[in-house]
């Protein structure tokens, strides 16, 4: 992209740094996100992505460095930003004890949806939820909670939408349904996406760039597609293993 | 403050209390109860004291102050437990919720749960026991007020105690009105308290209004100082009782412990 067609960041992470006691969980990383762009985060476990993921949502308070979404800066404007965020976490699923429509109508509430009950019947719809809408959430099957938890991530129109796994649950099939809706989130939405996976395949189909994240520091970053060639690996997956099994020695070289 | 925010936290706890018999029941079963209890209770202590004191009134009167009083508290902490049982600290705070909506949410919450459980009292104690808590005058409503502003302080500081210590800690705050009570002079003059008791008892403001209750129906004028103190106790107490919880909440989002609430600690 050039500079003049460049769309305009919706998330800007500088210099990002938390420890926990002697423990780098995140290094000093910073990164981009453009509208409609679909960046993953990878890396093997504990690797620092979900410690990202709970700083970019406020939930944790980084050491160092700034975060702005959407040109607001998180931690003077806490509020303000995460109005235009959202995320959907395998993790995090939403009160079991209430139903669909319930757990969508609180939500919208709380991120201040306007004509809410409008934009609840349009995303029953959108995520093929309207016959689920009267079920309590806690007995829904992954694929449906995933359906449900993608519909409240889009219940305010995020600027920034973070998913943390969120196809880690789902059978190939729904998996793949839930891919190509998130991809058509990007396109139609206008929003920027933060993806975290340990699929390989599905983060080549999905996302435009990646960030390879390891002992808390970006490695890595560039096209899913061109990675392994550039890196010398046979497959996005070949460059991941050897990457998360170099030496930390290896990794500062 | 935003008005919708709230309207949201508040609007859950209505859809778990309506969709469920186990959540009705305790917002009136167990004052009902007391009242019942203590009501014959008194009707005893009435028919062999000869009527020489008006225990109705006064045990009575008072088991249904202290009771309107845990239930703000109770109500207050139950709806943050809701969040504690569920899991749902990420997705309430990953919000735009400010803590000052959350906390508003809370009590909204326990205000309107236990305005069911004070009605309930009130029709009983009335009806079945012939309790009269207008002779109170209108004493009745600085008496009131201070419970309510102690319960729901009470309430965010037990909230806060759950958030810090972590969700095991839920068995510590239930007691926490029992283990005040005897301080307060609930059923007996605060002057029976030994002087270090008397001392603690006066910065808990519903101490001042059981002591003003005793005034008022052994036939003298309420103490307005005296009241005046509780209600400025009571609203100092929320004051810290909310800085507490926000004091907290920094500690958790700064540690980590929110995030990782399930952990229990961050250590």
């Amino acid at each position: 992209m050039s500079p003049q067609t460049d769309p305009p960041l919706v998330l800007e992470v500088s210099a990002l740094a938390k420890r926990y006691g002697e423990l780098r969980a995140v290094d000093g990383i910073s990164f981009e996100v453009r509208q409609g762009e679909i960046v993953g985060l990878l890396g093997p476990n504990g690797a620092g992505k979900t410690t990202t993921i709970n700083m970019l949502l406020g939930v944790l308070a980084p050491d160092a460095g700034a975060i702005r979404i959407a040109g607001i800066d998180l931690a003077r404007q806490r509020s303000q930003a995460l109005a235009c965020t959202n995320f959907a976490a395998v993790y995090a699923a939403l009160p079991g004890n209430l139903t669909v429509a319930q757990n969508l109508r609180v939500f919208g509430l709380i991120y201040g949806v306007a004509r809410l009950r409008a934009r609840v019947a349009s995303l029953l719809a959108e995520f093929d939820l309207e016959r689920l809408a009267d079920t309590k959430c806690g007995v829904l099957s992954s694929g449906e909670q995933t359906r449900v938890a993608l519909a409240k991530a889009m219940l305010n129109r995020p600027r920034l939408l973070l998913l943390d796994e969120p196809t880690a649950s789902l059978d190939p099939s729904a998996a793949q349904l839930a891919r190509a809706h998130i991809r058509q989130l990007a396109r139609e939405g206008g929003c920027g996406i933060l993806w975290t996976s340990h699929n390989m395949y599905e983060v080549q189909e999905v996302c435009h760039r990646v960030l390879f994240l390891s002992r808390g520091r970006i490695l890595l970053q560039g096209d899913p597609k061109r990675l392994p060639q550039e890196h010398g690996a046979d497959s996005l997956e070949a460059l991941f293993i050897r990457l998360a099994r170099e030496p930390l020695s290896a990794q500062a070289a | 403050m935003r008005l919708r925010p709230i309207a949201g936290i508040l609007l859950r706890q209505f859809y778990l209390i309506r969709g469920s018999p186990v959540r009705v029941l305790p917002m009136f079963a167990w004052v009902a109860i007391d009242i019942v209890l203590w009501g014959f209770i008194t009707r005893y202590l009435d028919a062999v004291s000869g009527a020489r004191v008006n225990f109705v009134a006064t045990l009575l009167g008072a088991v249904l102050l202290w009771d309107f009083c845990t239930r703000i508290m109770q109500g207050l902490t139950t709806a943050f437990l809701e969040d504690v049982w569920s899991r749902n600290f990420l997705n309430v705070f990953a919000t735009p919720l400010r803590i000052g909506e959350y906390i508003s949410g809370l009590v909204a919450t326990g205000i309107a749960t236990s305005v069911v459980g004070l009605v309930i009292m009130l029709l009983l104690a009335t009806l079945a026991f012939g309790l009269s808590f207008l002779s109170l005058g209108l004493a009745l409503v600085p008496f009131l007020l201070v419970l309510f502003v102690f319960g729901i302080a009470l309430g965010v500081l037990a909230s806060a105690m759950v958030l810090r210590l972590g969700p095991a800690s839920e068995w510590l705050v239930w007691p926490l009105p029992a283990l005040l009570s005897p301080f307060m002079g609930v059923f007996y003059p605060i002057s029976t308290l030994p002087v270090w008791m008397q001392a603690v008892a006066r910065v808990l403001p519903p101490s001042y209004v059981f002591e003003s209750m005793r005034h008022v129906l052994a036939g003298q004028a309420a103490d307005a100082a005296s009241l005046a103190a509780g209600v400025l106790l009571s609203v100092i107490e929320l004051v810290i009782a909310c800085y507490v919880f926000v004091a907290v909440y920094g500690y958790a989002v700064r540690s980590g412990l929110l995030a990782r609430y399930s952990a229990e600690s961050v250590g």
